[in-house]
Order: C-alpha cells, then structure tokens, then sequence
C-alpha cells in the first residue's frame, strides 16, 4: 500500500528527529528500544528506569539463581544491538503531562517527548502488615537484590522456610528448597497450587508432586499474622486455623502489582489490571479513545485479544514483553495503514520439581478440561481447556514437544475436545471441569488475567464524575 | 558474554546442552537451565549453540565487547 506523499514526509521527518521517551527500562524497554532503531528510528531516545542497574532478566532469578548456580548479578540481558540512548537510570517518573507532552522524574526534571512507551512493568505485591513485612527473614522475590538476598537465607540454611502462595514463582521457590533439601511449608489460600492460573484439575497433581517431594502442603489455609523474635527475625507464621509453623525463612509469592500510579491524574484507561490499549500498543485514554502519542508494552499492558472474544488480556510473559515491545516499537515509528498487532498466543514455562510445566493459550478462559496424551500417574501429559465447544488453552508435564500441536489448533479455533494426535493416548479421553476458582476466591493471581466480564456478571460500575 | 533464553519457546531438545555443557543443562527430561553470563572463552560454543537450537531460543549480545556499564 502507498500512502500519500504528506504522510510519507511527516513519518519521514519524525523518525530522523522525533524524540521518543520509554519509561521502565527493563525487557519491555529495552527491547522496544532496539527495535525503534532497527526501524531506523534516528530522532532523540531517553530511556527511565528506577532500579540502577543496565536491564537484567528476571526468569533466572527463582531458578538458576535461587540455587546458588548462578550469581544474581550475571542476569544482565544481551543486547541485540546498540541503541544509543540517553539512560536515566535509578531515577523514577512520578508524573504524565498529557497536555504539556512531559513526563515527570523524582528529581525535578521533566522530559519532553512527542511519544512515550509506557513499559513500567509490576512489583511483587508485599506482605501486607508492613511491621511484619519489616522482619529479618521475609522475603518476596521481583528483582535481582530480592533474589541475591533470598539466596543467601537459603544458603545459611534456615531451619525451615514458609511459602505463602503457591502460584508460579512460589513453586519454582518451593522447588529450589527441595532442592537443597531445606524443610519447607506451602501456605495457599486456594485449593491447590496454580489452581488460579490451571485450575483445581492440574492443581490437584501439581499438590501430589509436592507432597512427593516432601513438601508440607497446606491448602485452603491462609497466614493471619508473623511472628519475630526480640531481635526483629521472624521465626513463626500464624494459619488461620489456629496452628503455626516455626520458620526462619518466609517468602510472600502474592502475585504482583501493576506499575501504574504514576499516571495517576493522566486521564488513560490505568488501573489495577494495567494501562488498556488497542492490540497495536496504543493506550486509551480514560474515555476509550485511542491516543496517538502514548504506548504501552509488557506486563503493565492490557489489550482486547481477538481469539478470546475480544476480552481484555493482561499477561506477565517473557515474550509477550519481547514481542508487544516490538510490535509497539513498530507502530510508533509508522502511520496507518503499516501498523502491526501484537496477538500473541499467550504461553508460561516454569520448571519446578524436576518437571517442565508448560502452558499454551489462557486456560482461564476454558470451563472444562480433557487429557488428551501421556500419563497423569507418570507425570508426563497433555491436557486441553475448552470453552463452548472450542479449544481455548492446553498445558503440558514434561510433554513440550507437543504444545506447538495444540497451539495451533487454539490459533484457529479448533473444537473441544480436539482431534487427538494419534500418539499416546490416555484411556479414559472425557471431558470434566477444568474446576477454576470462582471469581472472587483469593488465591495468588494467575500470570494471565482476563480482565473482561460477562454482562451477567455485572462487574463494571459507571461513576462519571461530576463536573 | 551474556544470553538469555526464550524458554517458552524452548522445546527441550537439547541440542544446546550437547553442545555446550558447561553453559546449558537440563533438569530432569525436559527442563533446561543455563548460565546467563558465560566467559567470553565459551562464546564460540555458545554462539553453534544457538545456531543448532531448532528454535531458535538462546539470545546472544550482539555488542562488540559489551561488559561492565554498557547503557549504550
Ligand atoms: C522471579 C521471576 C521469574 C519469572 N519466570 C518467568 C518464566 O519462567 N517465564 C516467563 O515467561 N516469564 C517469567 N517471568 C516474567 C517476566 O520476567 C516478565 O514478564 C518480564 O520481566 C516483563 O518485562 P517488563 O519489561 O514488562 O516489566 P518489568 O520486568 O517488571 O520491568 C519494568 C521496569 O520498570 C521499572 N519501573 C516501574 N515503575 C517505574 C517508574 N515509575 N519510573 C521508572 N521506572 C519504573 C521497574 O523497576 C522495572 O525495572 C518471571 C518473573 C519473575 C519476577
Ligand atoms: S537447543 Fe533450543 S530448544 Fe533445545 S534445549 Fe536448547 S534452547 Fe531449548
């Protein structure tokens, strides 16, 4: 397609000397800024970031590192290649000036920009008693400091650690501890772990390797309070039936936070699920209204995703931060009709307890579950949701190889249950419910939200605010 | 030198770890763990490493000589 000569000359100029501000300068930024150079992006780049180090990966940091295999400053991300930016490192944006086109630093300054990338990414949700979450000995796990720190109370050893939330980062901690053949306790309010990101079905054997693995699994139980010693090291958990468990080591794995009261006052569709934007990375403003200038990526991003009813998306991947980053790099250096989507088929990996635990599509979103390969005694399967007929998501045990099959079939809407690859196949091939929470039951968030609603539900609440 | 891997795009097929052990190991069947920030001795093993993945899932830096503070 051509685009008219106007269009071409103002593209033209703006990527020779546009200026271009990306605020969190992790994966999301970091990769969004190579690509806005790759595609020959030449105007002024200031990266923000409020944690002083050059971006790092995060995925090592509850495997690799937590073992004590690798040191937590040897996560520095590669770089696909220079980006020649101005870095504000260590300093935070505190502030969006829509009107003036400014973003605001805890120092003073204020950076201009003709357009911005939001990509600031979310924090672990803390202990929530703060007197508590203040002992020697509690922990949660976000950055590379938390995890420096946590492996070294590992290493010391403690007489026994505390998980509270099994999701996926509480695991792979659980994991890690087994590992190092440390006692420890699971504390999960839900009925299982990663019961809210797999449902109660795959939860259920997720326990029984637990358990295998020695660990003390306690379920349905929520921590009320902790309990430190006169010199400020926490040495009990209280449970809310009454028993406690002594232990030197209490790691918070509560889900996380989304980065976003620095837009507080911007008027864009920012909150508690993230920053809402159209599958091209642009953000809405608080009426719905694309704008034009401001983008967002990465896990603070939320977008309608058309293979999921169009239902709002919000997910905490790897590469959803690598490739939204790149679709939004791409759309801001670029006018229609050569925008790109960013509709990513969402996918987790997490090794824990010897297992490669995989998951493709949102399971969330499908009510029912099928086993379609392997064996669920010899830990080794396939398993597919469904919703209404159709093949929403499936997740694997140390069957990886197979996931690309059933990704494929999710991608076109194949029905439920699906054909079966004709490999390995379990006996018993019927559908039961796939048993997620109901909305509303507190467990650890799952990693991807679907922050639509059924109209029935009645979940969203209109207060204009008077004028 | 410094890598990352896209394990959701990693298939376990191992070909990395055949070829660079020291850098790339598996944990059980199909679970693969590496060391992010190798010695720059390993970069030609690592670099066939990531030209045999099948899916290309092993991120290499493509910075000449980037260590240390390279906010380039
Ligand atoms: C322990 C752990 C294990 C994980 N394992 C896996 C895995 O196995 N597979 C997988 O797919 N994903 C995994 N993830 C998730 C993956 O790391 C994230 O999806 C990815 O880091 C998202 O990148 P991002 O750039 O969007 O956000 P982030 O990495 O959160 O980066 C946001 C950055 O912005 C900064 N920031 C926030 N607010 C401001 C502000 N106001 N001003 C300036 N800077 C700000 C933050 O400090 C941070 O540096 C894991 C995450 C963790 C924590
Ligand atoms: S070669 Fe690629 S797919 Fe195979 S284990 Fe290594 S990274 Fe994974």
């Amino acid at each position: 397609m051509t685009v008219p000569a106007t269009v071409a000359e103002l593209v033209r100029k703006f990527r020779a000397n546009g200026r271009i501000v990306i605020v969190g300068a992790s994966l999301a930024g970091l990769r969004a800024a190579e690509a806005l150079r790759e595609e020959g992006f030449t105007g002024s780049l200031t990266i923000i970031g409020d944690e002083p180090d050059e971006p790092y990966d995060r995925p090592p940091l509850s495997k690799q590192v937590l073992k004590g295999w690798v040191p937590a400053d040897h996560t520095t991300l590669p770089r696909l290649r220079e980006v020649n930016a101005q870095w504000r490192l260590g300093v935070t944006a505190t502030g969006l000036d829509r009107a003036a086109k400014q973003v605001r630093l805890a120092d003073g300054e204020q950076i201009p920009y003709d357009r911005l990338l939001i990509a600031t990414g979310t924090r672990a949700r803390q202990w929530p008693n703060p007197d508590e979450a203040a002992l020697d000995g509690v922990y949660s796990l976000r950055s590379r400091d938390d995890a420096a720190q946590l492996q070294k109370a590992l290493a010391a050893p403690p007489s026994r650690v505390v998980v509270i939330g099994a999701g996926f980062i509480g695991s792979e901690v659980t994991s890690v501890c087994r590992e190092l053949d440390l006692p420890v306790t699971v504390v999960e309010r839900g009925s299982a772990p990663l019961v809210g990101a797999l449902g109660g079905v795959i939860g259920e054997i997720a326990a029984e390797i637990q358990r295998d693995h020695g660990v003390d699994l306690r379920c349905g139980l929520g921590v009320s309070s902790l309990e430190g010693d006169s010199g400020g090291h926490v040495r009990r958990a209280h449970l809310s039936d009454g028993t406690t468990v002594d232990a030197d080591v209490v790691v918070a794995s509560l889900g996380s936070i989304r980065n976003v009261e620095w837009l507080e006052g911007a008027g864009l569709a920012s909150g508690f699920w993230g920053v809402g934007c159209d599958a091209g990375g642009r953000a809405f403003d608080i009426n719905g209204v694309v704008t034009d200038s401001i983008y967002v990526a990465g896990d603070v991003a939320r977008s309608p995703h058309v293979l999921y009813e169009y239902q709002f998306l919000a997910m905490e991947h790897w590469d959803n931060a690598v490739l939204g980053a790149e679709a939004a790099a791409h759309n801001m250096v670029n006018f229609e009709p050569h925008y790109r989507p960013h509709l990513l088929l969402p996918g987790f990996w997490s090794g824990q307890f010897g297992l490669n635990i995989k998951s493709v599509g949102v399971p969330p979103f499908g009510d029912e579950i099928v086993f379609t390969q392997g064996s669920v005694k010899e830990r080794r399967f396939a398993a597919a949701y469904g919703r209404r007929g159709r093949i929403v998501a499936a997740v694997t045990f140390d069957h990886g190889k197979w996931l690309e099959y059933y990704g494929k079939l999710i991608e076109h809407s194949g029905p439920f249950p699906p054909p079966p690859p004709g490999w390995d196949q379990p006996p018993d091939m019927k559908p039961i419910p796939a048993e997620f929470p109901q909305p509303g039951v507190p467990t650890a968030l799952p990693d991807v939200v679907l922050t639509g609603h059924d109209p029935s539900e009645r979940a969203a609440e209109f207060r204009p605010r008077p004028r | 030198m410094r890598i990352a891997v896209d394990l959701n795009r990693c298939q376990g097929y191992a070909q990395c770890v055949y070829l660079a052990h020291e850098v790339f190991r598996l944990t059980g069947q199909e679970a693969l763990t590496y060391e992010p920030n190798p010695d720059d001795e390993r970069r030609l093993q690592v670099e066939r490493a990531a030209a045999a993945c099948p899916v290309q899932a092993i991120v290499i830096d493509r910075l000449d000589g980037a260590k240390g503070s390279a906010t380039s």
